[in-house]
Order: structure tokens, then C-alpha cells, then sequence
């Protein structure tokens, strides 16, 4: 393998060094480096490359909507390196089968790293476990367990997974929704819904579930990992959880960190568009307020895109009609830097610790998070901060296009991914 | 005005008063033996149900036909959020025919926002999930106004599932458009959660709010809430929220009994409370069809009406 050296790259907002990379490794971090490849990194950050716990890659199933292919192109234009893959898909990922089926085509496409998160239940259905042990022994080695899209809501079920995964280091990552509260839910339950006449999505559905699971956890002496955080009272529960010094990790999504739940009501795009509606809902200012003080104090572990992909017909319908979700992959570390590093609450550091470290801990992935020093994995993502243009999905790499933030400007662009040393991303196109 | 009507949020007051007022003039024409004007000839309005709603449809057909437009009567049976055509391509299809104005009833909130995003002409709002249903307001402000005159300072009442009702959030709106008082009384399961943020009062005891209304508005309540929890028993509702004799009795001599149908005699309404003079019930229905002329007059640029009626 050629060495490349990444030349003049300010490793997390620090001071300019040459990175150079042999055999897939950081060999040497200096000034003056030379190898057979340069790469002109001046005026760009370098960050550990980034892991993603919460992507969803359609396939198999959903192929209109993306594939593990298109998916993962986006991930490493978005400067991921890793994508956890999650389990609902057509047929889930509750099986050993499916989840290697599942990994084979991500090492196949080999834009990044490709990791399945398998189904907590058989077929989402929250009524008998899969086999999370034969999962966990496939060749994918999964480690986070999910019925993501839908809720554990059984509190037994709950129990005996968190308690079933200690075996192998294995997480429960719950999409923490009380069914019964949130049936027929449409939109965050506020003053926006009742204008509107939407079915309100509480915010005490998603924290009696979050306060329920960590004492859950606790008992058995698990790990949970609670998706999407939406709510400044989960991230009171979650801080409360922690600070009994339990196993509890949490997560938020950029666009919970930006977006408010008014967009609905009045936005660019009109009224109804649903081009906001998401699950768990877009909440109020309050709410991004809390969520971003948590992430900047460690309350929140980690960033997650829970990139969603929805073909065009799925979105250009009425409201209630719509699918849920928003792409994101190739967005995350603009919306992160507009709402966290513009607004001084994370350094770039921070920001690597959020967007890579935690969730590769989190999700025990080996290679990934680490920080970018000599015998490393070259898992690197140069950014340029100092750029701001207006979103165009029209060149997206994700096969569909339903992005909140078309016509915004927003800061920031990868110009640079690399996957153990070998470019995934030049110049901000695929490599 | 604005190009549609898909929201009582839309009208400001002086839209409001030239809707009721043009109103006022059209239901001269209803009393002639020719109910027909010329002034829409040639103008295409279509109806665009997705829920079955005889009344409302039946109203819009009568009012574009009195004005002598075209009308194309779109049953969709079933709704596009089951399977089949979705209602960006009806929306499409419309386009295609030349429709001058939709209007649109559909089950799900905020669907007229979305076609008038779609087509070219005016949408009109008949009904739409449990959002709003703007120009059953606007009938019974005319209504309101027949009776009793000019509606600023006047104490409305709104009695029912409000939580889940169309007509209860626009007339909310519009009638604080118009300077009325609105007070909404239900248990505190059927009213949204912030409706503290609406601009009107809420209480949860009829027995004390009647005497000082001028209006009383019965909703309809559909028994299948309370299956869900919203109150415990049909008896029960009845006997906190339900408008009978002895509760009529309380209201001053001069406050009127409405209810936007269809009714459901016996639970929030007593059929003998639903007959009496107070009720506006039928007149409500005789109204909607003038208020839905000036409203598609308005929107398909009436002119002045004096020398038609003349």
C-alpha cells in the first residue's frame, strides 16, 4: 500500500501537522512529512473519521428508498467512516442471516464500515427475543440491539434483553415511545398541535420510558443505550440516571438540535409540509436548548443521524399520510457545527468526541474513535469549517432527498474521508 | 382576501364583515323565485370529498349553482392514505380539468394546505381532519348575526368535544376575530392541552357559564370516545355537558341554541331543546348555502353584487 501524507491538517482545530499515513496506519504526525501521495490539508480539520450509531440503509427491503450501496456513499461524503445499520428493515434484521447479509454488503460497497444492529424482538412484533446471541457470533459481531421505529414497550421483554446482552457486551438501544400515549401521534403535543388539529406526541410518553428503562437497566446491571432524545425531561432522567452512576448512554439527532416544531405550523415550505414530520417529533426551543447543554456537558453521549430515507411519493402527501424521518448522513457535522461550535458550546474536540469516539464505545466497534495519533487506523475526515453554502440535495449521494434544511444555508463541508488510510472522499466528491 | 380559504386565521376582520355582508345581500336572492345569478358562469368549481359529508357537499353544490359555475362532483370513496391514487396526482388531475376552486374535505389535518400548493385556483376548506372548518364558522357568525345583531361583546359558548372538532377551532378564531367572548366548556380530556394559548376562556362547568351566554354552540359528540377513555359513560356526559330543559332554563330570553349538526338527540342535545325556538339549528343549514355564495363569489373575484340584484 502507497503512503499518503495529509498535509498541513489542523488535527481537531489545533496547530497545522502532517499526517502520515502506511499500510492503512498513522505512521507519523509531524511538519514536514512526505509520502508517495500528498494531500493539500491546509485550513482544514482533521477528526477522527466519524461513527454514526443510528442509520438506516433500507435494504434489504426498502431499495426504492436507499440501498447499503447509496447509503454508505452518503455516510462518507457526510466524513463517516462507520454506520451502525438498524435492524427494521423488509425482512428485519432478527436473524444471523440477515445481519451478515447486511454486513457482507457494506464491506462490498466499501465506502465505510457497515455494522448491523440486530432486532431486540422477532420481527419488531415486541413479543418473543430473536436471537441476539446468534447475531452476536455471526460474522457481523453485533453488539447493539434495537427494535428501533418501534418501542420495547413490554417491561419484561425490556428486563430480559438488557439482562440477556451482558453476555456478549451487547447494548439495548430503545426507542423510548409509550405506544398507548403516542397512538395516532402526529407532532410534538403543544400549542402547535392543537392549532393544527394534529394528534399530539407527548413528551411524557418518550420520558416514562426512559425513566422505566433505566431503572430497568440498573437492576440487571446492563447497559441501555436510549436513541434520539428529544425532550428536556429525558435529558433530566438521563442525567439523573448517570448520576447514580449507571449504564445509561443517550443520544440526539442534529436535527433535534436545530429544528422546532413551530416549522410545521409556518415554514419556508408552508404550512403541513412533511418534510418535518420525524419520529420522535421536532419539540420545542426549549427542548433544543436543554438537548444542546446536555450534549455540550456529556448528559447526551453522542450525535446519531437516524438517517431516514423516504422516496419522494412517501413525503408529498398530506401530513398524517407521510412516512416519518429525515436524511441526514450528509448533513450532521453542519447542523452540529451551526447549533454546537458556532454557538460556543463544543470545540472540535468535542465534537470528535461526540460524532466518533462515544458512538464507536458505545457500540464496541473496534477501529474506529480512536484518536488520530501514531498506530492508529487512518480513519480520518478533513473539514472545511470556514465554508457556508445553501443546501442542494439535488447532488446528494443518498438515493432520496427528503432534507429539512433545502434552501438553508448551513456552514461547513467534508472535502476529505479516509477508511484505513484509503480515500473513501476527495475533494468532497467520492473517491 | 387571500386566494384561498383553508383557515378562519385567514380573514382579518374586514375580510370577515365583507364575507357576511356580501352574505347578507346574497340571501335576498334566495327568497326570489329565481335563485340563480349569472356571475360565476363559465367558472369551474369542484368538490373534492374524501369523507362523506351529504350536508356540507350538498351546500358548496347549491352555492356554486346558484352562481351558475360548473360544478364536478369528486367522491373519492376511501381516502388517499389507503391505497391508490394519492392526492398530489388528484390534485394533478384537477389541474388538468381547469378547476377555478377546489373544495376539499378530507380526513387528515392540513390537506387543503397541501393542495393549494398543487393546483392554480382557489381551495376552499369544507372540513379537514380536526383542524378546521372555516366556513361552518363563518355560517354560523352569520347566523349568530341574523339573531342578534352585531357580535362584538356578545358571550359565546361552545360546548363538547373540542379537542376533536373542526367547527369548535374555527369558530374560536373567528369569533374573537370578531370581537366576540368565546368560552369553551368540556372535561378537560376533550380540550387540547394548551388550549390556556387559544384566545378564549375555558371552563369545565356548563351550569355556570349559561346564564351569561348569548350563544349557546352544542358539539356533536361521537360515542366512539368513549371507548377511548375520554369520559366515562354516555350518562354521565349527558348529565355534565348535555343541553336539557332545566339547563335552558338558565339562559336569558334572548340567548340561542346552535349546534353544526349532525346531532345526536338525547346526549349533548335534547331533541326537545333542538326543536324549541331558541335553536338555530335548521337556519344554520339555510345559511350555510348564502355564506358558501359569498364565499366563492369573493374568491373567484365577485365585483360589486348591487346591480345583480337590482
Amino acid at each position: 500500500m502507497t503512503s499518503i501524507v495529509i498535509k498541513g491538517a489542523r488535527i481537531l482545530g489545533g496547530e497545522p501537522a502532517d499526517i502520515l499515513i502506511r499500510d492503512g496506519v498513522v505512521a507519523e504526525i509531524g511538519q514536514g512529512l512526505s509520502g508517495d501521495e500528498t494531500v493539500d490539508a491546509r485550513g482544514l480539520i482533521a477528526l477522527p473519521g466519524l461513527v454514526d450509531l443510528h442509520t438506516h440503509l433500507r435494504e434489504p427491503g426498502r431499495e426504492d428508498a436507499e440501498t447499503v450501496a447509496t447509503g454508505t456513499r452518503a455516510a462518507a461524503l457526510g466524513g463517516y467512516t462507520a454506520v451502525h445499520a438498524m435492524a427494521n428493515t423488509e425482512p428485519v434484521a432478527d436473524t444471523a442471516g440477515v445481519v451478515e447479509q447486511v454486513w457482507r454488503l457494506g464491506q462490498e460497497a466499501g465506502h465505510c464500515d457497515v455494522r448491523p444492529v440486530g432486532a431486540v424482538t422477532v420481527g419488531l412484533a415486541g413479543e418473543r427475543l430473536a436471537e441476539l446471541g446468534a447475531m452476536a457470533d455471526s460474522a457481523a459481531r453485533v453488539r447493539v440491539f434495537s427494535d428501533d421505529g418501534k418501542c420495547v414497550s413490554d417491561a419484561v421483554l425490556m428486563r430480559r434483553a438488557l439482562e440477556y446482552v451482558k453476555a456478549f457486551d451487547g447494548v439495548v438501544a430503545q426507542h423510548a415511545q409509550e405506544p398507548r400515549l403516542t397512538a395516532g401521534a402526529q407532532m410534538n403535543e403543544g400549542a402547535v398541535s392543537g392549532r393544527l388539529g394534529l394528534t399530539g406526541w407527548p413528551a411524557v410518553a418518550e420520558e416514562a420510558i426512559i425513566a422505566r428503562d433505566c431503572l430497568l437497566a440498573a437492576h440487571v446491571g446492563s447497559r441501555l443505550h436510549v436513541c434520539h432524545l428529544s425532550t428536556a425531561g429525558s435529558v433530566e432522567i438521563v442525567r439523573w440516571a448517570k448520576s447514580k452512576g449507571w449504564n445509561v448512554t443517550a443520544e440526539v439527532t442534529p436535527h433535534h438540535l436545530l429544528l422546532t416544531d413551530d416549522l410545521v405550523e409556518d415554514s419556508p415550505v408552508g404550512s403541513y409540509n412533511p418534510i418535518y414530520k420525524v419520529n420522535p417529533p421536532l419539540r420545542t426551543r426549549a427542548d433544543v436548548e436543554a438537548l444542546r447543554e446536555a450534549l455540550a456537558d456529556g448528559t447526551i453521549d453522542c450525535v446519531a443521524t437516524d438517517h431516514a430515507p423516504h422516496p419522494v411519493e412517501d413525503k408529498e402527501t398530506e401530513w398524517a399520510a407521510a412516512a416519518m424521518g429525515m436524511i441526514g448522513l450528509e448533513t450532521a457535522l453542519s447542523v452540529v457545527q451551526e447549533a454546537m461550535v458556532e454557538t460556543g458550546l463544543l470545540d472540535w474536540a468535542g465534537v470528535a468526541e461526540r460524532m466518533s469516539c462515544a458512538p464507536a464505545r458505545i457500540g464496541r466497534l473496534e477501529g474506529h474513535g480512536r484518536p488520530i495519533e501514531v498506530g492508529a487506523p487512518a480513519n480520518i475526515t478533513l473539514y472545511d469549517a470556514a465554508v457556508r453554502a445553501e443546501v442542494d440535495p439535488a447532488g446528494y449521494a443518498s438515493k432520496s432527498r427528503n432534507t429539512p434544511y433545502e434552501g438553508r444555508t448551513l456552514p461547513g463541508r467534508v472535502v476529505a474521508t479516509f477508511l484505513r488510510g484509503r480515500p473513501t472522499v476527495l475533494d468532497g466528491k467520492l473517491a | 382576501m387571500k386566494r384561498h380559504l383553508i383557515s378562519a386565521a385567514d380573514l382579518s376582520r374586514d375580510d370577515a364583515l365583507l364575507i357576511l355582508d356580501t352574505a347578507d345581500e346574497l340571501a335576498k336572492i334566495s327568497e326570489r323565485s329565481i335563485k340563480k345569478l349569472p356571475t360565476l358562469r363559465g367558472r369551474t368549481v369542484v368538490n373534492l370529498f374524501f369523507e362523506d359529508s351529504t350536508r356540507t357537499r350538498i351546500s358548496f353544490e347549491a352555492a356554486a349553482k346558484r352562481l351558475s359555475a360548473d360544478v364536478i362532483n369528486f367522491s373519492a370513496k376511501g381516502s388517499s392514505v389507503s391505497k391508490g391514487e394519492s392526492l398530489k396526482d388528484t390534485a394533478l388531475t384537477l389541474e388538468a380539468m381547469g378547476a377555478d376552486a377546489v373544495v376539499i374535505r378530507h380526513g387528515a389535518s392540513g390537506a387543503p394546505h397541501r393542495l393549494a400548493g398543487w393546483v392554480r385556483g382557489s381551495v376552499v376548506n369544507a372540513g379537514d381532519g380536526t383542524h378546521e372548518h372555516p366556513t361552518q364558522a363563518l355560517l354560523d357568525a352569520f347566523t349568530m348575526r341574523r339573531r342578534l345583531g352585531p357580535l362584538d361583546g356578545r358571550r359565546v359558548t361552545i360546548v363538547g368535544d373540542v379537542l376533536h372538532s373542526r367547527v369548535a377551532r374555527s369558530n374560536v378564531l373567528l369569533l374573537s376575530t370578531l370581537g366576540a367572548e368565546v368560552t369553551l366548556v368540556a372535561p378537560p380530556t376533550l380540550l387540547p392541552v394548551t388550549v390556556d394559548s387559544w384566545p378564549c376562556e375555558v371552563s369545565y362547568d356548563l351550569d355556570t357559564v349559561l346564564p351569561k351566554s348569548d350563544v349557546v354552540m352544542m358539539l356533536r359528540v361521537q360515542r366512539e370516545r368513549m371507548n377511548a377513555a375520554f369520559f366515562p359513560t354516555e350518562r354521565e356526559y349527558s348529565r355534565r355537558y348535555g343541553l336539557d330543559r332545566d339547563r335552558v332554563a338558565k339562559m336569558h330570553d334572548d340567548a340561542i341554541v346552535m349546534h353544526p349538526g349532525p346531532m345526536n338527540r338525547g346526549m349533548e342535545i335534547a331533541a326537545e331543546v333542538a326543536d324549541s325556538p331558541r335553536s338555530t339549528i335548521v337556519e344554520q343549514v339555510a345559511n350555510g348555502v348564502t355564506t358558501r355564495m359569498a364565499v366563492l363569489y369573493l374568491l373567484l373575484g365577485g365585483a360589486d353584487l348591487g346591480g345583480e340584484i337590482q
